[in-house]
């Protein structure tokens, strides 16, 4: 569902590549690790999935869509394919944690019966029932990164793009934060995220990719951390 | 759509809560702007009402000689009312320029005297012709001497008109409007876009300080439109609030203006402020809401560029 065709990125500067000559696919319903030290260009490649930034050279496929050749008015329709989760979390910080879930739905455009149903429902799947009228600032990071994965879902995704979603957690949280996503791709969402958490690998035990220099150094279907 | 608007709306108001610092100080920077513009715009009147007032004392005087007929001054009465430069002519008669002396007089014994012994009124009429702007009185002027001078010998109408005597004082006042009127003019342009200028920096730096959650916005899909509509709707909400502020704070200074001016330019501030208010409150209301909304549109724009 996701494909990347010999995708480059390449910045101003014209030596520094952020990707090189980067091709995978990605199929429904997998949960892909993508593993590298900080430079590697891991969150690059996330980025040109939600077409954030956009490759020298190469296409970047949404099952048949050309990512970057969406128009810009029309970006914001496909994003709301993607649920994605951020290191930082990313919540509006004005917003209940309610209300930062409701915004994705009601971004899309969804009735006030859906959101009073599925909020409450994305909110409990993550556990979080007991904190939801709590602003960002009142909650733990763990707490902030599952009201930040019950946006991501809420608008029922086929994918879930996570971006060093336990980068700025505990060991409890992280475990937590990791059968979360575990859960949602069972349900059928595919998920993509990037880590160098080890035991987070290990955990998971699926499909990892390595990259190195802006290249895909491994590709394991069932992976572990090696680097 | 309507649901659309509908959460645009309360995404605005509740906003606009949450950033009540934000707000608080968008909201000043506004009501400063409102209150120089507000107070340029009184300043005017008061300049110009006043200045009219000035005007309309001057004139022209034609004295006619007693014996003039009184088909010739109509005929010049006539003549300068057609005159596009004229504003009116008053005409006063022989016998009110008579009754004139007389209660001007009333207490001068020497002077009832003298005109009891004439025995006859020694006054000619007068024509009194106001310009419509003070730099026409040459015009008006250089016709009523053309006249003079081709009246037949033997039978004199104008005995004199008083514009040399007048002339230094109405060419001084015509120079002071002018001034007075170009360097109220410079400096309200100035304060203006100072203003303006301010107000628009304040909302940017507000929409700056948003501009993570703009990023977040836009990745969880939200089209320009839903994340513009809130800021749009506080820059209105600014505005609006900013200019009541301005006219509030208007009214005191008004109810203590108010006499002052009118002792010394025969404006009363207060009245005007009274008698005006709602053209005061749409141009002061108006020109903050249109600030509001044009800062923040400005301002949100470039955060939603990609």
């Amino acid at each position: 569902m996701i494909y990347f065709d010999n995708v480059s990125k390449i910045y101003n500067d014209g030596r520094s590549a952020a990707l090189q000559e980067v091709t995978f696919q990605v199929a429904p319903r997998e949960f892909v690790s993508i593993v590298g030290h900080s430079g590697a260009g891991k969150t690059t490649l996330l980025k040109m999935i939600i077409a954030e930034d956009k490759p020298s050279q190469g296409q970047v496929f949404f099952e048949s869509l050309d990512v970057h050749q969406i128009p810009r008015t029309k970006l914001p329709h496909y994003r709301r394919k993607i649920g994605t989760v951020f290191q930082d979390f990313k919540l509006l910080p004005n917003k209940t944690a309610y209300e930062n879930v409701a915004f994705a739905m009601e971004a899309n455009g969804r009735t006030d019966a859906e959101i009073a149903e599925n909020v409450p429902q994305a909110l409990a799947l993550v556990d979080l029932d007991d904190k939801v009228w709590n602003f960002p600032n009142e909650l733990s990071g763990g707490e902030k990164q599952r009201v930040a994965i019950a946006r991501a879902i809420v608008n029922q995704p086929d994918i879930i793009i996570a971006d060093e979603p336990t980068g700025n957690l505990d060991p409890i949280a992280t475990y937590e934060i990791v059968q979360i996503l575990r859960k949602i791709n069972e349900l059928g969402t595919t998920v993509i995220m990037t880590t160098h958490n080890k035991g987070v690998i290990d955990e998971i035990e699926r499909r990892v990719i390595t990259m190195d220099g802006g290249r895909i150094v491994r590709d394991d279907s069932k992976g572990k951390y090696v680097l | 759509m309507m649901t659309g608007i509908r959460r645009v709306v309360r995404a605005g108001f509740v906003g606009f809560w949450r950033n009540a610092y934000v707000s608080l100080a968008s909201i000043f920077a506004l009501t400063v702007a409102l209150f120089v513009i507000g107070a340029t715009m009184f300043l005017d009147q008061l300049l110009t009402t006043s200045l009219n007032a000035l005007q309309s004392k001057v004139d022209i005087n034609v004295y006619f000689v007693p014996e003039a007929p009184q088909a010739e001054i109509d005929r010049l009465q006539t003549a300068l009312e057609t005159m596009p430069e004229v504003e009116f002519v008053k005409l006063t008669s022989r016998e009110e320029a008579l009754e004139e002396y007389r209660m001007k007089n009333q207490n001068d014994e020497v002077a009832m005297q003298a005109l009891e012994e004439l025995n006859e009124n020694p006054l000619g009429a007068n024509l009194a012709v106001q310009a419509k702007d003070t730099t026409q009185y040459e015009k008006i002027s250089a016709f009523l001497e053309e006249q003079k001078a081709n009246e037949q010998p033997q039978v004199p109408v104008i005995d004199k008109v008083n514009y040399l005597d007048n002339k230094e004082s109405i060419d001084r006042l015509t120079s002071v409007i002018n001034a007075t009127e170009k360097a109220s003019f410079i400096v309200m342009i100035v304060l203006l876009v100072a203003s303006v200028l301010i107000t628009f920096n304040t909302i940017r730096l507000a929409i700056y300080t948003a501009r993570e959650e703009i990023a977040i916005m836009r990745l969880v899909g939200a089209s320009n439109m839903f994340i513009r509509g809130p800021f749009m709707l506080q820059g209105f909400m600014y505005g609006f609030l900013a200019g009541i502020l301005a006219l509030i704070i208007f009214y005191p200074i008004m109810v203590w203006l108010g006499p002052r001016t009118e002792a010394f330019f025969e404006f009363n501030l207060l009245t005007y402020y009274g008698e005006n208010f709602g053209y005061i409150f749409l141009v002061l209301v108006g020109i903050g809401v249109v600030l509001g909304l044009v800062s923040s549109t400005l301002a949100i724009a470039r955060h939603l560029k990609t």
